[in-house]
């Protein structure tokens, strides 16, 4: 897991004026941000707004269009399982089945204690070495029930 | 002297454990006392053998495969008395399914150290960008055009003409865009090369740069490949210092530099007008064309934009190689097409080959069939908008014009395999939703086109009204395929149709299915 700071507008501002000077900027800030808190905050966005000179719904528009971007915290882990057709092929319906009833919640959800988030991506490139997975950042190929029910245990250390 | 080890960094080796057998290597050495240098490369393309683990001797690189951390002790034993060990595959270069290959595009990936500029320069890099300094545009263009390169991200464009047209556009300013954002299931190619080689795609975009009078570029990068963004970070870092991106390049009067930009999780941003929306720091909402982005681009310049791999192509095909280039191929499809084998398939991996090489060669022949051991059905062709082809259709050559004649298409390279057990009313399905999920939301025929297809396939699956249905889905697929602004809508009904087509006994109440399946 990554540590994030807890949201700060001095060190929200201190990330806007890094990137100004940037052509189509907003993108860029908007992962900033995501990197910094772990989230974009709501006060962010007309902050990214002004800074740009453009309207507060343009930024809204941009920060919701993205599958990316999160409007608050993950879990202190997150557990991606590919569901494209490669991953398929190889069995990762039933596998992304198996992490939803170990963890006891739906793709694309929080587990109550806050501890894993698990979530659907759609494609690693890793379509040689499927199915895929991505654990805080790491990359795991040819999973399988066991590589699996480990994945969910250290998740939810 | 010191043993040379190579050991991959792609993601592809490090997702099933090529740092541990790095780490372990090393620590093998240790403990026996020799010197060992460890160098991480790219990936040669061999997947079910990575984490694939070569050493250097004087007859050439000798691969041991697949290989985990326990085995790293004897495997370090054999390298050191050139022995025998149950994971030595023999000279890399002579493993047949490497043999059989025209490694054009990825003849470095896997060989040199993809961090090192000196390594690139070692095996043959930076030749075309310094043929290319030497020539007028006007010859770097005829190159490109007498190459006979074709788009290499799906539409198959010719890379000349729209090179050409970008020169002769002229404007303040122009850009160079290198379309990063492979998001189709099954294909990693641009993942491999961008990891494994990505001073070719920098040298390819400088030479396009050259060639139509830009002195910026951006390549966007898909925010779910973080080693390539890495790789490519480093690799622009290193060329800068080297001299071959920033002002005055290789001391001429040639401007040019590059900038990698990450995405952020939406599929609809492959689609060319897209990403530059993106790009432009903008919801991915496609454009409408014309104006064509040669003429009205990025922030409104003329822009060439490109995938990875027609600029990785493009400093072989400088450095004297345009001849050589088209002489590979079949018809109007010039050249190699670095093709990837994934999903249910034992030898699953990146294939490297002229055009006109059958489907049913590949899949069976190379691919060897599925890793289930069980028979092929069904083969997913170019991507999440690509068609299903059944065994019946395995004599198609691959070539752009042979596969849009079977209404499929070879997009960008990729072939997923199914094995028997995969039901096609469900993958239909997943087309649909898939669609649904990404569609950038501007057209009316992919916005809602995918949510009511989505929906009538669950009706075809829960046996309502069946025949009616399917005339349904027909007729939607045929609104999708004519209405929609881009690929995204346009391309759905490939899997959907193709599945109908080929595969009718799967669409219908699920006791039929399972029959069938029997």
């Amino acid at each position: 897991m990554t540590d994030y700071e807890p949201w700060n507008a001095t060190r929200g501002a201190e990330i806007i004026a890094e990137h100004t000077h940037l052509e189509g900027a907003t993108l860029v800030i908007l992962h900033a941000f995501q990197e910094t808190f772990g989230y974009v905050p709501e006060p962010a966005l007309p902050m990214i707004a002004s800074a740009l000179n453009v309207s507060r719904a343009e930024v809204h528009g941009v920060f919701t269009f993205y599958h990316d971007f999160r409007h608050k915290p993950a879990g202190r882990h997150v557990l991606k399982l590919c569901r494209a057709e490669a991953c398929q092929a190889a069995g990762g319906d039933a596998l992304a089945a198996r992490a939803e009833t170990r963890l006891g919640i739906a793709l694309g959800s929080t587990t109550p204690d806050e501890r894993v988030t698990l979530e659907p991506i759609y494609c690693l490139g890793l379509c040689a070495t499927a199915p895929s997975a991505m654990l805080d950042g790491r990359v795991i190929g040819r999973l399988d029930e066991a590589r699996l029910d480990a994945l969910v245990a250290e998740a939810q250390r | 002297m010191s043993l040379r080890i190579f050991v991959s960094r792609d993601a592809g080796a490090v997702a099933v454990g090529a740092d541990e057998v790095a780490v372990a290597l090393a620590q093998a050495a240790t403990k026996r006392g020799c010197a060992v240098e460890i160098i991480r490369t790219g990936s040669r393309g061999l997947y079910w053998l990575e984490p694939m683990v070569e050493v250097a001797t004087p007859k050439g690189r000798v691969a041991f495969g697949p290989v985990t951390a326990s085995d790293a002790a004897s495997v370090l034993e054999a390298m050191l008395a050139d022995g025998p060990h149950p994971l030595r595959l023999g000279i890399t270069e002579e493993i047949p399914w490497l043999r059989r290959q025209t490694r054009l595009t990825f003849a470095r990936c896997g060989v040199i150290d993809p961090r090192s500029l000196e390594d690139y320069g070692a095996h043959g890099g930076y030749k075309g960008l310094e043929r290319a300094l030497t020539l007028t545009q006007d010859s770097i263009l005829a190159d490109v055009t007498t190459s006979g390169l074709r788009g290499r991200g799906g539409a198959g464009f010719p890379t000349g003409i729209k090179w050409k047209t970008v020169a002769q556009t002229s404007a303040d300013r122009k850009y160079i865009v290198c379309n990063a954002d492979e998001g189709d299931s099954g294909t990693f190619a641009d993942r491999m090369i961008m990891e494994g080689d990505p001073f070719v795609v920098i040298e390819g975009m400088a030479i396009a740069g050259i060639a139509v009078g830009a002195t910026k570029g951006y390549i966007y990068i898909r925010s779910e490949y973080p080693h390539a963004v890495e790789a490519m970070n480093a690799a622009i870092t290193a060329a800068r210092r080297g001299g071959y991106l920033g002002p005055r390049i290789g001391s001429t009067s040639h401007s040019f530099d590059l900038e990698v930009r990450v995405g952020a999780g939406a599929y609809v941003c492959g689609e060319e007008t897209s990403l530059l929306e993106s790009l432009e720091g903008r919801r991915g909402i496609v454009r409408a064309k014309p104006p064509l982005p040669a003429h009205k681009g990025l922030f409104g310049k003329p822009t060439v934009i490109n995938n990875v791999l027609s600029f990785a192509a493009i400093p072989f095909i400088l450095a004297g190689g345009a001849k050589a280039y088209a002489d590979f191929g079949l018809g109007r499809s010039r050249g190699t097409m670095p093709i990837q084998l994934a999903g249910n398939v034992k030898h699953g991996g990146l294939f490297e080959v002229a055009f006109g090489i059958t489907l049913g060669e590949l899949v069976d022949d190379i691919g060897g069939g599925t890793f289930t051991g069980r028979p092929v059905r069904a083969v997913q062709v170019g991507g999440p908008l690509g068609a299903y082809f059944p065994r019946a259709l395995f004599d198609t050559p691959f070539d752009y014009e042979a596969f849009a004649a079977r209404d499929g298409l070879i997009g960008h390279g990729g072939i997923v395999v199914f094995d028997d057990t995969v039901d096609m009313s469900k993958q239909a399905r997943f087309a649909m939703e898939f669609c649904g999920i990404e569609s950038c939301g501007k057209c009316t025929p992919c916005r809602i086109g995918s949510t009511r297809g989505a929906e009538t396939i669950d009706k075809i699956r829960a046996g309502e009204r069946v025949a009616e249905n399917i005339d349904v889905i027909e007729d939607l697929c045929n609104t999708m395929k004519f209405g929609s602004l881009c690929a995204l809508g346009g391309f759905t009904p490939y899997p959907v149709m193709s599945a109908l087509k080929h595969f009718r006994e799967d669409f219908g109440p699920a006791p039929t299915r399972l029959q069938a399946a029997e």
